[in-house]
């Protein structure tokens, strides 16, 4: 009979050194900040993989799209063309206010706001990890995506960029229990911070004292505090206020604008600043 | 030969396990996906202690760490600490029948989980997910089926 492990060191030894090993690299990976570094070789090595796990979908996809029919086909391009015909008119007198405001803010002495250059994405794996809120989407750091990068989709802020890997990139979303955006109530500009509770469907907004004049329904929008995330994007709505007497400050809900559960393809933002 | 052929038998059917843990489901039926990596594992531990232990499970729970993007080195040691109890008892696990290594591999995928949430506490922000356990009763469910397969590619392929 073969010897039950052979050569080497014995079955307790191996679960030593892998315990050690994994303990020192938990600890690493979570403290050491030029870690990052040696991720993002790792994260390109294992891309493959994440490519091929997504082609099931990609096929099922394209099949869907082969099978249409004529008529859902030329229904559909009326549809865009009334849609492209409504956000053209929308963008008419877009430019001239986006002028005016220009003239104003001249006017004033304050900064002028350009439009920031925009990529689209496609989101290739939503990540089964329990713990964090990520996905995976189809561009890296060759496409000129960096670390801290704003993500939004056409509704409103989705997440930032958490880590990037030369083809492809995790998206850390705006949910996660580690992330937070600074944001300002849009109707009457009090600044605040919306933490991720690590449920999709809900934000905190914590430390806001009892006598903050916020209400249901309001609507934030990102403040550009931070410097991360570009001014003026929706970020989510109030559906909770209660405030218990004895506690020190306010419970306070927020939902985020973009349903983060049907997330299909993002838009990368680089902001004017990061530019320079 | 015989080893080689033995070793892409083994790292084809871990290869597989990866894929169908990253593989993109719906929201709903994520939280009962089995654990596919941990079955196969230890199927292989169990079947061939000598080549795959805990180096091994140690190597591929790394690659899910990435594939993942959780903490580096959670999944890591989650999984060689499940390999290292299956492979210190594997001729009590071998002499079992399918419905009570079902059991245990239901208690293996609870240690798994326990310490990959553990070590994610330590260094994270976590919250654990209400259905976090659920996918435990999958994994037992699969158990049989994946066992019978994976028996199948042994004997066929006569991986020793």
């Amino acid at each position: 009979m073969k010897p039950i492990f052979g050569p080497g060191p014995s079955l307790q030894l191996r679960l030593l050194l892998a315990v050690v090993v994994s303990i020192c690299l938990i600890l690493t990976d979570a403290n050491v900040g030029a870690f990052a570094k040696v991720r993002l070789y790792l994260h390109s090595a294992v891309s493959p993989l994440q490519y091929l796990a997504n082609m099931p979908r990609q096929m099922m996809d394209s099949m869907s799209d082969q099978v249409m029919t004529r008529a859902q086909l030329q229904q559909q391009v009326a549809a865009l063309r009334q849609r492209e015909l409504l956000s053209r008119a929308e963008q008419l007198t877009m430019e001239s206010l986006t002028k005016e405001n220009e003239r104003l803010r001249a006017l004033l002495g304050s900064p002028l706001r350009r439009d920031n250059r925009k990529m689209v994405a496609e989101i290739m794996a939503v990540d089964s990890d329990p713990f964090s809120h990520q996905v995976v989407i189809d561009k890296g750091s060759l496409d000129g995506v960096y670390e801290g990068q704003p993500v939004i989709n056409d509704l409103g802020v989705v997440g930032q960029v958490h880590s990037v890997g030369s083809t492809t990139s995790r998206v850390l979303l705006i949910s996660d229990a580690s992330h937070g955006v600074p944001v300002r109530v849009l109707r009457n500009d009090i600044r605040a911070i919306a933490h991720g509770s690590g449920e999709l469907n809900r934000l905190d907004i914590p430390h806001l004292p009892r006598s903050t004049d916020i209400q249901e329904g309001d609507l934030l929008v990102t403040s550009g505090l931070g410097g991360r995330f570009p001014e003026g994007y929706p970020v989510a709505t109030i559906t909770f206020y209660e405030y218990q007497e004895g506690k020190p400050y306010a419970d306070v809900q927020a939902q985020p604008v973009v349903a983060l559960e049907r997330l299909r393809y993002l838009l990368l933002v680089w902001p004017e600043s990061s530019r320079q | 030969m015989k080893i080689a052929n033995s070793r892409s038998v083994v790292s084809a059917s871990l290869f597989i396990a990866l894929l169908l843990t990253i593989i993109p489901l719906p929201l709903g039926v994520d939280a009962y996906r089995p654990d596919w990596l941990l079955l196969c594992l230890v199927y292989w531990t169990i079947a061939l202690p000598h080549r795959v232990n805990v180096g091994v499970a140690f190597t591929v729970g790394l690659i899910l760490d990435l594939l993942l993007g959780s903490t580096l080195g959670v999944r890591a040691l989650a999984m060689s600490i499940v390999v290292y109890l299956a492979a210190s008892n594997f001729t009590r696990l071998r002499n079992f029948s399918v419905w009570q290594q079902a059991m245990v591999i239901g208690l293996l995928a609870a240690v798994s989980k326990l310490v990959v949430f553990w070590a994610e506490y330590l260094v994270n922000v976590v919250h654990m997910p209400e259905n976090y356990f659920h996918s435990i009763i999958t994994s037992v469910v699969v158990w049989p089926w994946v066992f019978l397969l994976l028996r199948k590619l042994r004997r066929q392929w006569k991986v020793t």
